[in-house]
């Protein structure tokens, strides 16, 4: 039976972060591990629209990217590569990681070193763990590829030259790397969430990566709330997905037809939360989740909870998008007037989510022509395809 | 196979003027912090430099030898020390350029030599 390309395009991008997290433990390059990485794609791709599925997908991937591997190196003649050689001629080692023994989890630790820049740790890990095109991220930075391209190469020639591990950290190390490597689960999450390459408005895989990354982290460090945090926060959002859209526009939360929203994900959200209170260590993450807890719990949104757990985070991690999302939930408590004024305090005008706030502010306040400047401003920078849909059906309604 | 790294110390401005007290226990906390990279097997080199005023820069790329007083590079941010060590990977460089950098009371930079 010949395997659909459809089938194989999922396979090869749910394996791909595998096939180079093996290949990298294997021959301690990058490089190789992700040129031999792509060679077997193709191979996949021809042999398996030919002869079908081979029983064990992944595996058949990781040999016949191993193999790759070794046919580079002896082509190289190179004393390192024979040094290499002799290396790979012993089996692989398991390294024993206790609860989670998982090479993507090395690599999303190496990938989101701090001694890398914050947009190469990013770009690595949507390259090398999730396996997206050079073109993908490119244009997700909005950067030309070739700017992108360089660097990354000029991350992974750190990665080699200053020896940056393939491990997970030292346990005096983890809890700051670990924050860096939530940082980028969560922007790899809303990568997905909030798509902003081409006309998709959403990338579920993109969504389901961050996810069972999140997942290993908290297997990783149980007893770190933020990990179950950012799990929670995860899935309760995701939870929403499906009732998201309309069409190509986006529907808001208040509108969203909630029985839509994924039952399972959203027990297993409020679950964490629980067991996160229990706790009483508050992070960003658990704080970020509770308030989507509140969002998911009953038939709608209690804001003054909502509210109240904004000002936690003001609290704990302050920052200008945190106070405009404040001032959403102000706004249903005390009301748009009182939410405008905070809102004109903030120092966010290249950001597109300030405008669009602001025009539904002065929409619900009777300001038309005010909101639709607004509108017009928000369109002119938002990057997702279904949130602008949406806020030209809203600059539509009150130019009337 | 153990990768060396430089752990260079740098001062902005001057160095830093400290009260004979602060100067010794700072010394002593060099002192110590050497003597446990010593412990460790991780010492290849180190050493103090003197003041960026005693440095004379010599170019040679031309038809003649030029020499100039002081430092090549004229910027704030000058070089006062540095180890060299040896650590298996980065994350034990940065371990010890965090003691380096407490002990010493400076930035330290750490950066991998070419290796052969």
């Amino acid at each position: 039976m010949t395997a659909s390309d459809e089938d194989i395009e999922r396979i090869v991008r749910a394996e791909y972060g595998r096939v180079v997290a093996t290949l990298v433990r294997r021959f301690s390059d990058v490089d190789i591990a992700e040129e031999a990485a792509g060679e077997a794609l193709v191979v996949a791709v021809q042999t398996w629209r030919r002869d079908g599925l081979p029983p064990n997908p992944g595996g058949w991937l990781v040999t016949t990217a191993g193999n790759r591997a070794i046919d580079r190196i002896r082509r190289e003649s190179t004393r390192d590569a024979r040094q290499k050689e002799a290396a790979m001629l012993t089996p692989p080692d398991s390294d024993p990681l206790g609860a989670v023994d998982d090479d993507r989890l090395r690599l999303i630790f190496m990938c989101c070193h701090p001694a890398l820049a914050v947009e190469a740790r990013v770009a690595l890990t949507l390259r090398l763990v999730v396996g997206l095109s050079m073109a993908e991220i490119a244009a997700a930075f909005v950067v030309e590829e070739t700017t992108m391209a360089q660097r990354l190469t000029r991350a992974k020639r750190k990665i080699k030259a200053a020896r940056i591990p393939f491990g997970v950290p030292f346990a005096s190390d983890l809890p700051s790397r670990l924050s860096s490597a939530m940082a980028v689960v969560y922007l790899v999450f809303n990568q997905g969430y909030f798509a902003t390459t081409g006309d998709v408005p959403l990338r579920g895989e993109l969504c389901a990566e961050a996810i069972r990354l999140a997942r290993l982290l908290r297997q990783l460090l149980p007893d770190e709330p933020e990990t179950s945090g950012l799990l929670a926060l995860l899935l309760l959002t995701d939870a929403r997905r499906p009732a998201r859209f309309e069409g190509t526009t986006l529907v808001p939360l208040a509108e969203q037809d909630r029985t839509r929203w994924i039952r399972p994900s959203i027990d297993e959200g409020h679950d964490l939360v629980r067991q996160c209170l229990k706790l009483q260590r508050p992070g960003y993450y658990q704080i970020l989740a509770a308030i989507n807890a509140v969002h998911t719990d009953g038939p709608a949104s209690d804001w003054r909870q909502v509210l109240a757990l904004y000002d936690q985070l003001m609290v704990v991690a302050p920052s200008p998008v945190v106070a405009l999302n404040r001032a959403v939930a102000l706004a249903e408590v005390e009301g748009p007037a009182a939410a405008l004024t905070a809102v004109d305090a903030l120092d966010l005008v290249p950001y597109h989510a300030w405008h669009a706030t602001r025009a539904d502010l002065l929409r619900r306040l009777g300001h038309d022509r005010d909101a639709a400047a607004a509108y017009e401003s928000a369109i002119a920078l938002a990057d997702n395809p279904a949130e602008r849909d949406f806020l030209t059906t809203r600059l539509a309604s009150v130019r009337g | 196979m153990a990768q060396q790294y430089m752990l260079s110390v740098w001062h902005v401005g001057g160095y830093p003027e400290l009260p004979p007290d602060e100067m010794q226990a700072q010394f002593e906390a060099v002192g110590a912090f050497n003597q446990e990279v010593m412990d460790a097997g991780a010492w290849v080199f180190a050493g103090g430099l003197m003041p960026r005023d005693t440095a004379t820069t010599v170019d040679n790329t031309g038809a003649e030898t030029i020499l100039a007083d002081g430092p090549f590079a004229e910027t704030k941010e000058h070089i006062g020390g540095f180890w060299v060590i040896t650590a298996e990977n980065l994350d034990e460089a940065l371990r010890w350029a965090a003691k380096g950098s407490k002990a010493c009371a400076g930035k330290v930079e750490v950066r991998p030599f070419q290796s052969e």
